[in-house]
């Protein structure tokens, strides 16, 4: 990929930077999730370059960035820092088969436009495979415990359930990706972090890092710190994991109805379509019904199509959206117990150093102090993100009930249209026959 | 024609439908009008089972309502069919529910059930008052207007004789020689819309109990998203009232499965229809069978007549065999048998003629009451499709309307 070609600006976040309103403007538009531009198409095979959106050149929107350090974490609307103070965008796009004697797996170009002194060079491409995505989500999680890292899409699949080199579980697993690295991107801390540095600029990550044969600890096990026990945990805490867990359950019995309503609208399909076949096989014996009787199996075939689509967009778009908050709200809950057992230390350490104070007058160990410190840090790090994780959320609930209304508006759209067009077709034909008739 | 007819008449053919024409009208009540037939019938059902009629108008010192039973509807229908067997004689409502999608009950006593055999019924009249040749006859309007002796006036016709020997040609397996190509194309038809309107009953029940399981797990939607908008700030009241909206849309399918019965009551009663198509095409086959029958045994007399005057023996006769085995008969036997023969010959032409007649005039006015038939029908089923799209537009807009109210609310959220 040629880095000094004036091309758009691959975005980062929710929109390309020229779509995004100011928080004061007046018009308000719909938000749509992009990668990398709008439709595109995923080729296996051949790399196609994607289009992004944007046409404007490199510079003018360099221009107009400020090229700001503030590295605070912005409890506003995070669209409010976009259109400020955004330096740092991403995409991931281009999915390509590789396959070599050991295995066969994808990979997909990961593009960064930035004017980070962090970065050598304003552009970067690099090729990445999922592997190297989950050893970027282990790196922050170990390197940043106080933060909540979003979620990667699901590891394993069952190979002979899930194919997955077809188009569909490539598109939707790419767009995950997409999104994983655009909220690390936008996260005021964790974009600072030198592996993400890494994985965005370094040619060859396997190499530099040796992560080939790097297994997933399983994140309970870290940070346990030995068996201290919590006293009290604070409200806000509680609050947080008192949502998180009817929330899990919500969307959890939301994905059922989806599922449900996909296997409904499958069977229906398939009465549908048997149903339109004998309006087609009636035509034959009839002279003068012909025109309607094709005109309305014309118009089921039509529907069909239409809810055929909806069933698709709803596999692809809005089900694996779900399933990626499950495991963010899995993650998250993981954060809130090494904040536990950080506070457990730290008031464990403290009853010991209370305890031997009154004994020999020893002042307070630094350990101690540490340990307050670290609890300190922990709660505000991740009372900034749980309320940035609230505005993201909502953002991105929004944008999918949103878009599962406009499918089905959609899908009715086309059938309407169809059958209007049929009554327009017939009723122009009994005019015809009634102007002859008097004729 | 009071106001009310046409309420009446929309149920019966067309349903609600935002489109209003002229030209969608049904016929029937114009034509009611045109031939001065100014009997108008609203039905009620009344606890006991009894259909009462109401009629408005009509002939003088006539009840302003009686009570009719679905079997003195089935009589006067026998007695049509016995009748006028080269008429294509409307169809009763099905007696038992049929084709049913699961919601709706088979239920004979169910209201809904009930109130659709009224309108079958109610349509079953009015074909006949606007049929040329059935509005005529007397015991029809008997129906209309006399309650009490109306059972004993049909008896009286002698009809019932006829009964036996209808049923005879309906169930008799005969072959023709010459058969009347537009009649075996006429029963072929008939047999091939039978079979697809069956069809077509059949997967509708299906795709409605689907649709409506669609629907109804919307519903779901409503419940979950009241439950979660009680955890959320910003976001409750969206959740909240969009909630409300997937309730709305998962009842809406109740309206839409019931407007589409009318639509099957429609595709119904043409089913129906082609039993009594056939059954004039199977009429027509006896009468020419028996025109056949009459013609060759006319023949076969001939010819014995000939032997007997000229002695040979070219067909085979008992007689005949017997004569020649045990000696020939004498002058005087011979010239009775002869004058017997003659007399049959005659008996014979008559007999030819009139099943001539018969058959030209079964054919004449039978062709006559298809070719009316096949407009008919074309024109209803038109409309019936017509009135279908109509339909389908409709659900379209409403799940339109539900859904991008539930947009606005997610855009709140």
């Amino acid at each position: 990929m040629s880095v000094g070609a004036p091309r758009a600006l691959a975005s980062s976040g929710q929109k390309p930077i020229t779509e995004i309103l100011h928080p004061l403007s007046a018009a308000e538009e719909p938000l749509s999730v992009t990668v990398g531009g709008d439709k595109q198409e995923v080729a296996l095979t051949n790399g196609t370059p994607v289009e992004t959106s944007s046409p404007a050149s490199t510079s003018s929107l360099f221009n107009r960035l400020q090229l700001d350090d503030d590295l605070e974490a912005d409890v506003r609307d995070p669209y409010a820092d976009s259109t400020e103070m955004r330096d740092l965008f991403v995409t991931v796009d281009d999915p390509k088969k590789h396959v070599s004697t050991m295995e066969t797996y994808i990979t997909y170009r990961v593009s960064t436009k930035t004017s980070r002194v962090e970065f050598d060079l304003p552009e970067y491409c690099v090729r990445r495979r999922y592997q190297d995505f989950d050893w970027l989500r282990i790196k922050l999680e170990d390197s940043q415990p106080t933060h909540l890292i979003p979620p990667l899409p699901e590891k394993f699949v069952m190979k002979g359930v899930v194919d997955r080199f077809s188009e569909e579980f490539v598109e939707t697993r790419m767009k995950a990706l997409d999104k994983f690295l655009k909220r690390v991107a936008d996260h005021p801390v964790l974009s600072f972090n030198p592996h993400l540095t890494a994985f965005l600029t370094v040619k060859d990550l396997n190499k530099r890092q040796g992560l080939a044969l790097l297994s997933k600890v399983g994140e309970s096990v870290k940070h346990v710190a030995g068996g201290y026990k919590l006293r009290a945990r604070p409200a806000e805490f509680c609050a947080m994991g008192e949502y998180l867990d009817t929330f899990n359950q919500k969307l959890g019995t939301i994905d059922r109805i989806a599922q449900r309503i996909l296997k409904e609208q499958s069977e229906y399909l398939t009465e549908l379509r048997e149903y339109g076949g004998v309006y087609s096989s009636w035509v034959g014996s009839e002279e003068e019904l012909r025109r309607p009787l094709e005109g309305v199996a014309g118009c089921v075939t039509t529907s069909c199509g239409a809810l055929e689509d909806l069933g698709d967009n709803m596999s692809l778009d809005f089900l694996p959206v779900l399933r990626e908050y499950v495991l963010y709200l899995e993650s998250i809950k993981n954060v809130l117990r090494k904040r536990d057992q950080s506070q457990a230390e730290y008031e464990g350490r403290l009853e010991a150093a209370i305890l031997r104070k009154q004994e020999d007058r020893t002042p307070m160990p630094l350990e101690v102090e540490k340990c307050q410190d670290k609890v300190e840090c922990f709660n505000a790090d991740l009372k900034a993100d749980w309320e940035r994780w609230q505005s993201n959320k909502r953002h991105d609930f929004k944008q999918l009930l949103t878009g599962m209304a406009d499918r089905n508006i959609n899908s009715y759209e086309k059938s309407q249209a169809a059958w209007e067009s049929l009554i327009t077709l017939l009723q122009d034909k009994q005019t015809e026959d009634k102007t002859s008739e008097t004729n | 024609m009071m106001a009310d007819s046409g309420s009446n008449e929309e149920v019966a053919v067309i349903g609600n439908t935002d489109i209003t024409s002229t030209e969608t009208e049904s016929n029937i009540i114009n034509t009611m009008v045109e031939r001065g037939t100014a009997l108008l019938r609203k039905m009620e059902i009344n606890k006991h089972g009894q259909l009462k009629l109401f009629q408005v108008g009509g002939a003088p010192a006539a009840p302003d309502t009686l009570w009719r039973r679905y079997s003195e509807f089935e009589l006067l229908r026998t007695f049509l069919l016995v009748t006028y067997p080269y008429i294509i004689i409307p169809p009763l409502p099905e007696k038992r529910a049929e084709f049913q999608w699961h919601k709706l009950a088979a239920d004979n006593l169910d209201p809904d059930f009930v109130e659709r055999r009224r309108v079958g019924l109610e349509n079953f009249l009015l074909r006949v008052a606007s049929h040329p040749v059935l509005s005529n006859d007397k015991l029809y309007f008997l129906f209309l207007t006399e309650e009490k002796g109306w059972r004993e006036a049909v008896l009286e016709t002698g009809f019932q004789d006829k009964v036996d020997s209808r049923l005879k040609s309906l169930s008799a397996m005969f072959r023709v020689k010459n058969p009347d190509k537009r009649f075996t194309a006429m029963k072929q038809y008939s047999d091939e819309l039978n079979t697809v309107i069956s069809q077509l009953l059949r997967v509708r029940a299906r795709v409605a109990d689907r649709l409506y399981g669609v629907y109804k797990v919307h519903g779901n939607y409503g419940r979950v998203f009241s439950e979660w908008s009680a955890i959320e700030k910003e976001m409750g009241d969206g959740l909240q009232s969009a909630g409300h909206h997937m309730d709305t849309y998962a009842a809406q399918i109740d309206d839409i499965l019931e407007e589409e019965e009318h639509y099957a009551d429609q595709l119904k009663e043409y089913l129906f229809y082609t039993d009594a198509v056939r059954s004039v095409c199977k009429k027509h086959e006896l009468i020419q069978y028996e025109l056949e029958m009459a013609a060759q045994e006319l023949i076969s007399k001939k010819q014995q007549r000939e032997e007997l005057a000229t002695g040979t023996v070219r067909v085979f006769s008992l007689k005949g065999m017997t004569s020649k085995l045990f000696g020939t008969e004498s002058q005087e036997q011979r010239e009775s048998r002869l004058a017997a023969l003659e007399q049959s010959i005659q008996e014979g032409e008559e007999t030819l003629k009139e099943k001539n007649t018969e058959c030209k005039e079964f054919v004449q006015m039978a062709w006559q009451d298809i070719e009316r038939f096949k407009e008919q029908k074309d024109k209803d089923l038109r409309e019936a499709l017509i009135s279908y799209a109509i339909m389908q537009i409709s659900t379209c807009k409403k799940g339109i309307q539900v859904w991008s109210n539930a947009k606005d609310c997610f855009n709140k959220m």
